[in-house]
């Protein structure tokens, strides 16, 4: 079975029922997805589908098809980081950290569909990834932080793709 | 300014000594030295300054010895060094070090002895440092308690201030100047012309010199680090999904495990049908594993699959069977018999209540919670040539060795424990039941290494649990408020259960069952605290805040009652109690932050509770408005006393965090037992605070205390009664029981 994960094509041999979190954790050493629960109630396992956020530990790897995966790893890196894990670092949003992969995916989907998105319109959005620690006063601000960063990003590079995809600060 | 002679004539000494391929000085010990830890790993030319330092050719390391679970303790330790080094944080690589007692953690035990965290007498002081003997001598290297902070703050900033004399001698004698001619800035070594040495090319050099027998550390007043909020070191990999916790584990040709034992605790497995299991795919080797059954399979996904698909035969276990049977068994330890300690007699409580024309009472009740982090309970290990290597998240790193012990026989110096970071823990990572269990996969698996992860469901239903617990009350109130209070407290006692685990007796009275209800700050003429042990067979444990966490809803949702039973406000009635100064202003403090006594729009209302737990006396308004008969949680304010603070933004951060952790289990936390077993599996019965839910914080870091506090546990057990208390205020509807929500629903 092929998948794409973050721009890359992977070969794995595994059941077709087997989800796709265990499919980037155990068999393609992505760890940034965490199981969290198994079946999507805590969604740190969540990634993108096509800029779609899904909990990977209750879908199918078959279910994928020639769809495009990106996992935390695929927003950027500790030495170039997308805006939205930039705003992360700078409010210090991470306590334990676990569920935070899964925060930073809902969040980049969102903010990817709507730059300006309302208190409500965040709170809809968020409402199904867990935060044990209760980071959640942290991860508002970081929100709102981060879609002023890609309002300004758009508004200056107009024509570059994906404004929220890395930053080179 | 801080002189450390009373510490160095008691604990220090200062050498230098050497030992294989590098040179560790500057020991903590009582009468004899530790060996350092750190001494026997050194590539060559390595220096290890003292257990908590480490010089060689990769640069400064900083040991940090505490479990970090979220609450950014391992950036605040390397701060404590890195501010008497004179180096910055971005400077060093910061290291949780191996399992060691060096690393013992004396102050955990302090919050265990009955003497108020705010008496300072003589007599209590000195049981304070008596109680760091036995705790020295146990060795127990533990993350705890609200403790790590506290336990630090002396020893490591010394261990700083002393490799930075070393240091600097080692410049005066290669530069032949004086020592007061030298400066240290930023990793150097600096001389009055401005020529610069650093610490790595010094290190070599400061083999067996010996530091100066007494230390002068910073005053406060030149703290470049501590202080001020630091860049948490562990952000950013936990923001670009690159930190690796337990579960991330990865080794060459690792294999994947995961476990199914008895959910009725401690009883037997009679026997297991795994042929359904056995065919799977990817499946490798099922194990019996004491009391249940592991599959070892080349995914989780297929470990998980296969051993859900195992039958077993459990034996019954010896505890009541569900959850009213539970409750029956604390409702009857009220008992004489059963009564456990008595540390609070003021006055007289009989005649008081005796005498008086009205007595107010009430009975309250709390659930078993689990701690429930979002990392379920994982290990690996990796049994080969006679060594044992394990990689765990762990509270008690130097307990996983002698279990190890326990299990393989090995030498100690045969086995290593890799401490990763954590997912959470709560409380739920100071237990051993995974560990034990990953080594006993690794023994039937030698030479393979394998990850055992639990899943959720195995998580949720094998935790150890906050007890269940009741309190009773009966008071006499005057025109100001309490003139006579009788507090009865009853629950298992989660040191027996829990350190029993770990083989250790805990012998006398179990002061976490009355902790926060008997040392409370308020001055009444009458008050008797007795705290009931509650016989239980059913595992519990510590839970972020301990006992603190139930019995601060019980005492604070009292004094609310006896106010209201008078008219009084809650919030004027406890300033009027209270005598102690920093929990005094800490509850002025919330007070004017909230707007206490402020109109508030239709339908909102405050409530106010505060608790003096782990030394920090915590003061909090909850503001909630009522939607369609619903509540709505809509702003939370919280003052702390930390005596001395460190990171001001992550004291924060640990407030907000410990607060919501309270509202989620005051809302909806409960685990409930039928047949014996836990009945809630996972997220969607164990219901936690969602996004939506989370107020907005407000929190203000006070220091009048009189020594430097941890924050990870205090700011828990006021936020129920302040949420309870405040929909008394909007609804008139008291609430004597957790969680509020088999009263009242929440938006």
């Amino acid at each position: 079975m092929k998948i794409n994960v973050n721009g890359k094509p992977h070969e794995v041999d595994v059941a077709p029922d087997m989800p796709l979190l265990w499919v980037l954790r155990d068999e393609l050493n992505i760890k940034g997805p965490k199981f969290g629960c198994g079946i999507a109630q805590c969604r740190a396992c969540t990634v993108h589908l096509n800029g779609q956020p899904i909990p990977s530990c209750s879908f199918p790897v078959s279910a994928v098809g020639d769809a495009q995966i990106t996992t935390i790893e695929g927003l950027g890196t500790p030495d170039a980081m997308s805006l939205v894990q930039a705003a992360w670092v700078e409010h210090q949003v991470a306590q334990c950290g676990y569920c935070q992969s899964g925060q930073i995916m809902t969040a980049t989907a969102l903010l990817t569909d709507n730059a300006s998105p309302s208190d409500e319109q965040i709170d809809t959005a968020m409402s199904a990834n867990l935060c044990r620690c209760g980071t959640y006063p942290r991860i508002r601000t970081a929100i709102k932080s981060a879609a002023r960063n890609i309002r300004e990003v758009a508004l200056l590079a107009k024509n570059q793709t994906s404004p929220i995809s890395r930053e080179t600060s | 300014m801080s002189n450390l002679g009373t510490i160095t004539r008691r604990t220090f000494l200062f050498g230098s000594m050497a030992i294989t391929g590098g040179v560790g000085f500057g020991y903590y010990k009582y009468k004899q030295p530790i060996d350092n830890p750190l001494g026997n790993d050194l590539a060559d030319g390595g220096r290890a300054l003292t257990p908590y330092l480490l010089i060689d050719q990769h640069g400064i390391s900083i040991i940090t010895p505490r479990a970090e679970m979220g609450q950014g303790v391992q950036t605040t330790l390397a701060a404590l060094v890195a501010e008497e080094l004179d180096v910055t944080l971005a400077q060093v690589t910061v290291l949780h070090g191996p399992a060691s007692s060096a690393y013992f953690n004396a102050v955990v035990f302090e919050e265990g002895i009955p003497f108020s965290s705010i008496d300072t007498s003589a007599m209590t002081n000195r049981m304070r440092n008596f109680v760091h003997v036995p705790a020295k001598l146990l060795g127990l290297q533990i993350t705890g308690g609200s403790s790590s902070i506290a336990d630090a703050y002396e020893k490591m900033r010394v261990a700083g201030a002393a490799a930075r004399n070393i240091l600097v001698k080692a410049a005066a004698q290669k530069l032949g100047v004086s020592e007061s001619s030298l400066k240290t800035e930023n990793g150097m070594v600096i001389d009055a012309n401005g020529q610069a040495l650093s610490y790595l090319e010094l290190a070599s050099a400061a083999a067996h010199i010996v530091a100066n027998s007494a230390l002068t550390l910073k005053p406060k007043s030149e703290w470049k680090i501590l202080g001020k909020s630091q860049n948490r070191i562990d952000v950013p990999a936990k923001s670009t999904g690159t930190a690796i916790y337990g579960i991330d584990v990865e080794l060459p040709n690792m294999l994947y495990a995961s476990i199914r034992v008895n959910p009725n605790f401690g009883a037997a497995m009679n026997s297991f049908d795994a042929s359904r299991a056995k065919g799977m795919q990817g499946v490798k080797k099922i194990v019996a594993i004491g009391n249940g059954a592991a599959v070892i399979a080349s995914n989780t996904w297929y470990a998980f699959k296969a051993v859900n698909a195992i039958e077993f035969d459990w034996a019954a276990a010896d505890y009541p069977r569900d959850t009213a049977a539970h409750l029956k068994a604390v409702e009857d330890s009220f008992t004489d018999k059963q009564q456990d300690s008595q540390y609070r007699k003021d006055g007289d409580v009989e005649s008081a209540l005796a005498e008086a024309e009205e007595v107010v009472s009430a009975e309250y009740k709390v659930p078993y919670l689990p701690h429930a982090p979002l990392e379920p309970m994982n290990a690996t290990a990796w049994l080969r040539d006679g060594k044992l290597d394990i990689w765990a998240g762990t509270q008690i790193p130097t307990q996983a060795v002698k279990e190890a012990i326990k299990i393989t026989a090995l030498a100690e110096s045969n086995i290593k424990i890799h401490t990763t970071l954590m997912g959470g823990s709560f409380g739920r990572r100071l237990e051993m039941d995974y560990i034990i269990q990953a080594i006993k996969v690794a023994v039937e698996m030698p030479g393979i290494p394998v990850k055992l992860t639990w899943t959720r469901e195995e998580d949720m239903t094998h935790d150890n649990y906050r007890p269940i617990g009741m309190a009773r009350f009966k008071a006499v109130v005057g025109d100001k408020g309490p003139i006579a209070i009788d507090l009865q407290l009853a629950c298992g006692s989660v040191n027996t259960s829990q350190m029993g685990r770990i083989d250790m007796l805990m012998p006398g009275p179990d002061i976490s069952i009355v902790q926060a209800g008997w040392d409370q700050p308020y001055a009444v003429e009458n008050f008797r605290v007795t705290g009931y042990r509650t016989k239980n067979d059913f595992p519990i444990s510590s839970w972020r805040s301990v006992g603190a966490s139930q019995n601060g809803f019980f005492h604070e949702s009292m004094m609310d009652e006896i106010a209201h039973s008078k008219g009084l406000d809650p919030m004027q009635m406890r300033i009027g109690l209270i005598t102690h100064e920093p929990s005094l202003k800490v509850l002025k403090a919330v007070a004017e932050m909230s707007g206490w006594g402020t109109a508030l729009p239709e339908g909102h209302a405050r409530g106010v509770a505060f608790s003096l737990s782990f030394g920090v006396p915590t003061a909090e308004v909850i503001e909630v408005a009522i939607i369609n008969g619903k509540v709505k949680i809509v702003k939370a304010f919280a003052a702390v006393d930390v005596g001395t603070i460190m990171d001001p933004r992550n004291v924060e951060s640990q407030v907000m965090g410990g607060l919501n952790f309270g509202l989620a289990a005051a809302m909806s936390g409960d685990i409930s037992i039928k047949n014996g077993v836990v009945q809630e599996t996972n997220f969607h019965q164990y219901r936690s605070m969602r996004f939506y839910q989370a107020p907005e914080i407000e929190v203000r870091i006070l220091e009048n205390g009189d020594r430097v506090r941890g924050i990870g546990e205090p700011s828990t057990p006021p936020a129920a009664p302040a949420l309870a208390n405040a929909i008394f205020a909007a609804t008139r509807m008291r609430i004597r029981e957790l969680p509020l929500s088999k009263h009242i629903d929440f938006v």
